[in-house]
């Protein structure tokens, strides 16, 4: 099975293997995304969910969990 | 006479001591208390070394801190060569062991990524510096001449270890004052940079506030992953005048963010670094005010950051390709082709370039110098130098510069410079047995590793051992394994051949 929260953390893990996502409270604080990697990311996810985040809508707030990359998600139409 | 960069930093300081030089997210500084900072830190500088024109390291992160560095340097009259923090430890031992710095100029949350270099190298920690009133001025930069190096950046090497383009004062003098004639500037310029200090573009920012006064907004690594809020410090800090990397501004276009965040404060816009294609600059022409100005800047570190420019005059469809124009004022463009001789109208040829902007040479690399700065062949009457970008290039009807592409496996990718074969290395040397060719997708800007190799290796497992040696951005995206590398006749893998598959998308 291979849930929505699955697909981020392997979207995420391809991006920076040298880092534990899952262990992270925010990914922007803790620096593990720089803007070579959200760039690519929202291409990734777009390209994954067959969606379209709008610009406005890439903020440090909305990419610092998985919790918060699903919320962003969900706010696109994409359901688990 | 000016003949050194504090020259000109003095008369700006003498001129508007009160005014904002510099500002990061942290605080700023005023042209007297940039000038004190920095004057300190050359005192201390000239304590630690007691000659001048040596190379001295700055391992900091882009901030007024760093840009005091940068100063001090020249305050001593010694050579600033900017390191990458984010660069892996090994790339840094390479370039510091080529270097021997005189020292390393670093703080407290830096320091420790240097680890044993600490040992090698003297280093100066800013957070421990009492910046005071006090100290005597330091001297060091009245000993040195025009012709002397102001700073080092280095750029990818097709061998694995980067190579430091040494670039004198009298270069930074002539690309700075074409500068300021063509684009109107002055101290009402408010600067917001994007360049990181180890990147040469870089240097049109600061010297700017150098020559004239302008305010430089240091706008932090961290808002160009969010655009929107890019557009906002854009806002916040009134910023009229930018100099950034189109893929910034390819992001900006991408998520048609000026149709919500409108940005009246933006006068001047120029970019450089990689090719601007038209389709994303035409969103940019029409969503902001017509009297910004756009212009694409070209050239190699090698000549001081640029020496073509091309102001934006007329519309563009998206699918035509902008030109590069013409040449900066004192550089001039030769188009040579194979047989050395200038190239007529619409015919290809190589850029080369002659003027004062051309570098010194590589730092402790004479036989890579001599091979790309050469004697100008249309001239056997004295010694004349050229550079050899190794760009092709052709001039069309209107006698403007076009740009066509590379004659070796040089790219530009994000803005950033790379040899393939800095990456083919750091493959072949990480992975035993493997066969590594690594090509440039243009359509979809994305580095791409083709490797023969008895079994699958997982691409987490690339990533993880190249992020030893490379940079970032050097890292391929996608990774293909082939059973048998295509060889050419001479038994060298067949460049050719593969990016011929690239191209009808077999490594998609």
């Amino acid at each position: 099975m291979n849930t929505v929260e699955d697909k981020i953390l392997t979207l995420l893990q391809e991006a920076r293997p040298e880092f534990d996502f899952e262990d992270s409270e925010d990914f922007i604080t803790d620096g593990m995304l720089d803007s070579f990697d959200v760039v690519q990311l929202v291409t990734s996810l777009d390209e994954t969910f067959g969606i379209s985040i709008d610009g406005t809508d890439i903020l440090p707030e909305n990419f610092g969990s998985v919790d918060k990359i699903m919320a962003l998600l969900h706010k696109n139409g994409v359901t688990t | 006479m000016n003949i050194n960069i504090i020259d000109y930093f003095n008369r700006t300081t003498d001129t508007y001591p009160q005014k904002i030089a510099v500002k990061d997210m942290e605080g700023e500084l005023s042209f007297s208390e940039l000038k004190t900072r920095a004057q300190n830190l050359g005192h201390k500088i000239n304590q630690k070394y007691e000659g001048v024109n040596a190379p001295i390291a700055i391992f900091l992160p882009k901030s007024t801190i760093a840009i005091t560095a940068i100063l001090g340097t020249l305050y001593s009259g010694n050579i600033y060569a900017p390191l990458d923090i984010h660069n892996p430890a090994d790339r840094i031992h390479a370039i510091c062991g080529q270097l021997q710095p005189a020292c390393i100029i670093t703080n407290s949350q830096n320091e420790s990524k240097l680890h044993n270099l600490k040992d090698q190298f003297p280093i100066i920690n800013l957070d421990q510096l009492n910046f005071n009133n006090d100290d005597e001025a330091p001297v060091g930069y009245m000993e040195c001449i025009d012709t002397d190096p102001a700073y080092i950046i280095h750029t990818s090497g097709s061998t694995g270890v980067p190579k430091g383009v040494v670039i004198s004062h009298r270069s930074i003098f002539d690309y700075i004052n074409w500068a300021i004639d063509t684009f109107d500037i002055s101290q009402q310029e408010i600067i917001g940079n994007q360049a990181p200090l180890v990147f040469d573009n870089s240097t049109l920012d600061i010297h700017l506030m150098v020559f004239t006064g302008a305010t430089l907004c240091l706008i932090p690594e961290q808002l160009f992953a969010f655009p929107a809020k890019l557009l906002e410090y854009i806002n916040e800090h009134k910023v009229n005048f930018v100099f950034w990397v189109p893929s910034v501004l390819i992001n900006v276009a991408k998520m048609r963010l000026l149709e919500s965040i409108k940005i009246p404060s933006l006068r001047k816009l120029l970019f450089a670094g990689e090719v601007m294609p038209m389709k994303p600059l035409n969103y940019w022409i029409y969503n902001t005010d017509d009297e910004v100005l756009f212009a694409n800047l070209y050239g190699p570190t090698e000549i001081t950051v640029d020496c073509t420019f091309y102001i934006v005059d007329r519309k563009f469809e998206d699918d035509e390709v902008l030109p590069i124009g013409k040449a900066c004022k004192n550089s001039d463009v030769l188009i040579l082709n194979q047989q050395n001789k200038p190239c007529t109208i619409n015919e290809e040829g190589e850029l080369c370039v002659r003027g004062s902007s051309l570098a010194l040479g590589y730092w402790k690399n004479p036989d890579k110098t001599s091979s790309v700065f050469v004697q100008n062949p249309l001239n056997t009457s004295y010694p004349e130098k050229i550079y050899r970008t190794g760009d092709v290039v052709y001039k069309n009807d209107a006698g403007e510069i076009i740009f066509v592409g590379r004659i070796d496996n040089q790219i530009k990718h994000l803005g950033y410079r790379i040899e393939l074969g800095e990456i083919e290395h750091a493959i072949s040397s990480s992975f035993e047995g493997i066969i590594a060719c690594v090509l440039y997708d243009y359509d979809y800007k994305k580095i791409i590793l083709i490797y023969e190799s008895e079994n699958e290796i997982p691409v987490a497992e690339f990533r993880k051992q190249l992020i030893k040696g490379l940079s970032k951005y050097m890292i391929p995206s996608q990774y293909f394994r082939l059973e048998k590398m295509p060889l050419n006749a001479s038994g060298k893998i067949d460049r050719k051949a593969l990016s011929n598959r690239l191209k009808k998308k077999e490594f998609t």
